[in-house]
């Protein structure tokens, strides 16, 4: 990791800048656009003010660093309104975001961002490529939740912000917290040091009972129901092997140390089928291939009532481990034998260790993230699961990282019309292996 | 429910018969859920007194004091999932109801679907259901008064231990630690998950896996010095639970040693358990870092009012933040 300590830097440029009119010199620095605030105060501004921003806002505002909540953000003024109210009781001295510096509709980010040395993207999915080259292009830290976008063209724009990103030494993390979990860090540093020997197979699960649902509401235009129903359109949530499924998919590439080459799969709507379902599966069951032959199989499905795991198994030429998000890590040699049991209690949070790590550097002046990249193609591993069983093709991860198709509305306003839209039952077109074109 | 757990249950009930309370004679019972194929078992406890704590124990067990209870039933074992589930999921009851779903349930607050697989790859069929916080658990309970008419809730701390200790005043019911192994599912033989529920022996009473498999929901709010205080010692104690944190928690789990499985043992629920759950606010149903925490129902021989029961179902919910 580059742990090159720029905050020297950054004074002498400080004094400097305090010399010179004008930025010319701003893009030699990492801290061009952060922390220009009178004091060495961290300015952050949340984009995407629902439950899970909310939450990372209260992670943020939790760490030792000096940070304070400048500006919010969202579509929709009741989030703001709810976001705000927990923000401001529980951290009062930290949370300065008068009316003036709450914006709401599609376009807030663009203002909210402005005002900030961080920016936390927390929105639903379909908006992160956005917004993440637009707090790139001012010049910002990031953290940004998983997923980073839903589509090739969005992950395409990902990965050029994400170069951009690393030029102007902007810190970035993606919440794929296992990246951050004790357990995790712990069993890949054995896995990495060859303990159960070279991988050649796996499984990854995210098979629940399924997430929320909001009803449709008289008066709502279809943009609305969509945005406040996001977890069943793709252009705002991925299918939910890419909103959820992404974190174990993350660790299979992890273990790996690589990416798949092609992913083939199945998937349906077996059991979530009525018109609160939008368009997305209910089921998807795929295989990652990657470029050394070994294969890892994926499975992630919202069935009530089932058998229910999420967790991740691979297999080695000397031995197997067992992972999950519930902090546990085991690792076997072929005779069975234990070589690591992580201890289940007393680990760190991993969603505000994220946090803590990411802005004990802001605050040191250190460029030590660059999360976006290996989280946009993990995104991606999922996105193409995604084409693989909307289309029961097999899927070349370059071929599909070309893909031209963009699921985003043309234009995004509350009056404007998504592209997929409810027949006169309120039923909208699902995707249809061997008819559905994806790419 | 199998074969197996009804023999021994038979057993249970002919060894039991039947408890008399002043007035009142309490049997054992089979509840059937109606419009289903589920069913559970209750075990009468007589009305009695007990010495409750420990003086061996941690500060918290201490004082020994004189405790006076009412009669009431408690579940033979540990809620299952089967049992658990159709609360959970409102199309899965649906679907899996002989006959239509009463309409009271409409009008029951579901739990949010949890986040993570919340068996943890430990097992569903006869496993006890777990890591429900507090309210989770007794809205579990006003979901199956509207399902059965029968008002069903936790027990109390209090209530917990007595049927527990079944009359024994020692640090287990059954005698001491080198048997427990006979009686319980811990860190010494659990291989560090849930097993099913009615596997080890039941106690003196007839119930089954109060000590180990998963620890329990009280009722009671956790005060570590409530032992002291006068209203401890009243008849049918309770510390009313009127804050979020913490909550009494008895009994151990599959993942505690011996020493925290003892009769008195008292454990507070603790808001780090929810540090898994990544929004604001956390939700009010699920404990993702407790799946040793489960839940057992019991009645009260003395139905209450209305008015009460509708007081204990919709306290108001206060947010997690």
């Amino acid at each position: 990791m580059n742990t090159d300590n720029l905050k020297d830097k950054r004074r002498e440029f400080i004094k400097a800048s305090a010399l010179l009119a004008g930025g010319m010199l701003f893009n030699q620095f990492s801290f061009a656009g952060g922390h220009s605030s009178a004091d060495d105060t961290i300015r952050i501004a949340l984009i995407g003010c629902g439950d899970r921003g909310t939450g990372a806002a209260f992670q943020a505002l939790s760490t030792t660093a000096n940070v304070k909540l400048v500006a919010m953000a969202d579509a929709f003024q009741d989030r703001m309104d709810s976001s705000y109210k927990a923000l401001s009781e529980k951290f009062k001295q930290k949370v300065d975001v008068p009316k003036e510096r709450m914006f709401t509709g599609f376009d807030a980010y663009l203002k909210a961002i402005a005002l900030a040395d961080v920016v936390l993207l927390t929105t639903p999915p379909g908006f992160r490529p956005l917004h993440f080259e637009e707090a790139v292009k001012q010049g910002k830290h990031i953290f940004m939740e998983k997923p980073v976008a839903v589509d090739a063209p969005g992950i395409r724009k990902v990965l050029a912000a994400a170069e951009i990103a690393k030029q102007k030494k902007l810190n970035v993390v993606v919440g794929l917290q296992r990246r951050y979990q004790t357990n995790y860090r712990e069993a890949l540093k054995r896995i990495q040091d060859g303990a159960i020997g070279e991988v050649f197979a796996g499984q990854v699960y995210w098979n629940s009972g399924g997430v929320w649902v909001k009803k449709r509401q008289p008066n709502q235009t279809e943009m609305e129901y969509q945005m406040r129903n996001w977890y069943y359109f793709n252009w705002l949530c991925g299918d939910h092997i890419v909103e959820q499924h992404v974190h174990n998919i993350d660790i299979a590439n992890w273990v790996k140390g690589s990416y798949p080459v092609s992913v083939q799969g199945t998937g349906s709507r077996a059991w979530r089928t009525g018109k609160d379902y939008g368009e997305i599966y209910d089921n998807h069951s795929v295989e990652l291939t990657y470029a050394d032959g070994s294969v890892i199989h994926s499975q992630c499905r919202h069935f009530e009532g089932t058998a229910n795991r999420v967790d991740e198994s691979f297999q080695g030429t000397k031995g197997k481990v067992f992972l999950s998000g519930g902090n546990q890590a085991i690792l076997w040699d072929h005779a069975g034998k234990e070589l690591y049991r992580h201890p289940a209690k007393g680990n760190a949070n991993p969603y505000q260790t994220e946090h803590d790590e990411l802005f004990a550097a802001i605050a040191k002046g250190e460029y030590k993230f660059w999360d976006a990249e290996r989280g946009a193609k993990s995104c991606f591993t999922s996105i193409i699961g995604r084409y693989a069983t909307y289309s029961g093709q097999t899927i070349r991860w370059d071929e599909a990282l070309r893909a031209e198709n963009s699921l985003m509305p043309d234009q995004l306003s509350w009056t404007a019309q998504p592209k997929v839209l409810p027949d006169e039952n309120g039923l909208y077109p699902i995707p249809m292996p061997g008819k559905t074109k994806v790419i | 429910m199998e074969r197996n757990k009804r023999r021994i249950l038979t057993l249970v009930l002919l060894i039991n018969s039947f408890f008399c309370t002043g007035q009142q004679k309490l049997e054992s019972y089979r509840q059937q859920i109606d419009g289903t194929p589920l069913s559970f078992t209750m075990q009468a406890v007589p009305a009695g007194e007990f010495q409750m704590g420990s003086s061996k124990g941690k500060a918290d067990e201490k004082p020994l004091h004189l405790v006076k209870l009412d009669a009431f039933w408690m579940a033979t074992f540990e809620l299952s999932w089967d049992l658990y589930e159709p609360f959970l999921y409102k199309d899965f009851e649906i679907s899996h109801s002989t006959s239509k779903v009463p309409e009271q349930v409409d009008a029951v607050t579901r739990p949010t679907k949890p986040y993570l697989d919340m068996t943890f790859g430990m097992g569903k069929e006869n496993h006890p259901a777990l890591a429900m916080t507090h309210y989770n658990a007794i809205q579990y309970c006003k979901w199956l008064y509207a399902r059965t008419g029968v008002f069903y809730r936790l027990p109390t701390e209090a209530e917990w231990e007595y049927a527990c200790r079944a009359g024994s005043a020692e640090e287990y019911a059954f005698g001491d630690e080198s048997q427990l192994g006979e009686y319980a599912w811990y860190k010494g033989n659990s291989g560090g998950k849930t097993h099913e529920t009615g596997k080890k022996k039941p106690n003196q009473w007839g119930i089954y896996d109060l000590y180990g498999n998963v620890a329990e929901w009280t009722y009671d709010q956790y005060l570590p010095g409530f032992y002291a205080l006068p209203k401890a010692s009243l008849r049918n104690p309770l510390a009313p639970p009127e804050q979020l944190y913490a909550h009494v928690i008895r009994g151990g789990s599959y993942d505690d040693e011996a020493k925290d499985l003892r009769s008195a043992a008292r454990l507070a629920s603790d808001p780090s358990w929810k540090q898994l759950d990544p929004q604001i606010p956390k939700s009010n149903w699920w404990f993702p870092e407790a799946p040793f925490i489960g839940m057992r129902l019991v009645r009260p021989a003395k139905a209450p009012s209305k008015a009460e029961i509708d007081a204990y179902y919709d306290q108001p919910v206060i947010p997690d933040y």
